[in-house]
């Protein structure tokens, strides 16, 4: 899935609400994400972004690969799956050379990094969550996410945070 | 009540808006912030979100070539 495929679910009621669905584990769909939520709340938006599935490796506490999780077969996904250090490229990965690259790129252009823009949307109280189910299949308990991750959410929950801004799925 | 400058001249979208809200939230009530941008989009969108969120555009003016100054009370 592209960018290009990031899509408006909702219509927005409110225009100062941006919440994100942080699906993909991706370098690049992050720093999508992240631009987002920090661009937004730095201009005055509330902003959620409720991470799921491998979006949840990028608010793991251990940023690099390590065997996060309860049970051997979560612990072994979440070795190879790893944290926010570890994120591939959604194309062109090269056994995870790519990233690399764009951290240095980003860096000698002066564009933010994947992790200063981590660090901006803590500093700009950017609310995030975590995925309850996704969190039950792959093993990983609230403790396992960095500190600022506010509250472990289902889907009605978040809807209810959601309403009446705007929703992207990333 | 203070004056504290800000250069986000080689800043990039988005931290342009980043770096200018996180140092107005330091700021107490009535300090300025002095913020050097160039033209383009945090030209036009650092006023106009200041504005939105309630603080005071004091002043925007031209210094030299692409770069221009914003003083923002807060």
């Amino acid at each position: 899935m592209g960018i290009t495929e990031l899509n408006i679910l909702t219509e927005p009621k409110d225009p100062k609400k941006l919440s994100i669905i942080s699906f993909s584990g991706d370098f690049d769909k992050l720093v999508a994400t992240f631009t987002l939520a920090t661009g937004a709340a730095a201009v005055g938006y509330e902003v959620n972004i409720f991470f799921t599935f491998w979006g949840l490796d990028a608010i793991k506490q251990k940023q690099g690969r390590s065997f996060v999780g309860t049970g051997s077969l979560p612990k072994l996904f979440g070795f190879f799956m790893g944290g926010l250090r570890s994120a591939p490229v959604s194309r062109l990965n090269f056994c995870g050379i790519s990233p690399k690259i764009f951290r240095y790129l980003m860096r000698k252009k002066n564009v933010a990094t994947l992790e200063e823009l981590v660090e901006a949307a803590k500093a700009l109280e950017v609310n995030m969550y975590a995925c309850e189910m996704a969190m039950h299949i792959l093993g990983l308990q609230k403790s396992d996410f960095i500190h600022e991750v506010r509250d472990v959410l289902g889907v009605a929950t978040f809807l209810d945070i959601s309403e009446g801004g705007r929703t992207l799925f990333i | 009540m203070s004056t504290v400058k800000l250069d986000i001249t080689k800043e990039h979208c988005p931290m342009t808006f980043v770096k200018t809200k996180i140092a107005l939230s330091k700021l107490q009530k009535g300090d300025i912030l002095e913020v050097l941008l160039v033209e383009g989009e945090p030209l036009q969108n650092v006023p106009k979100s200041s504005r939105e969120q309630g603080y005071k555009v004091l002043e925007v003016s031209h210094v030299e070539g692409q770069v221009h100054k914003v003083l923002i009370e807060k």
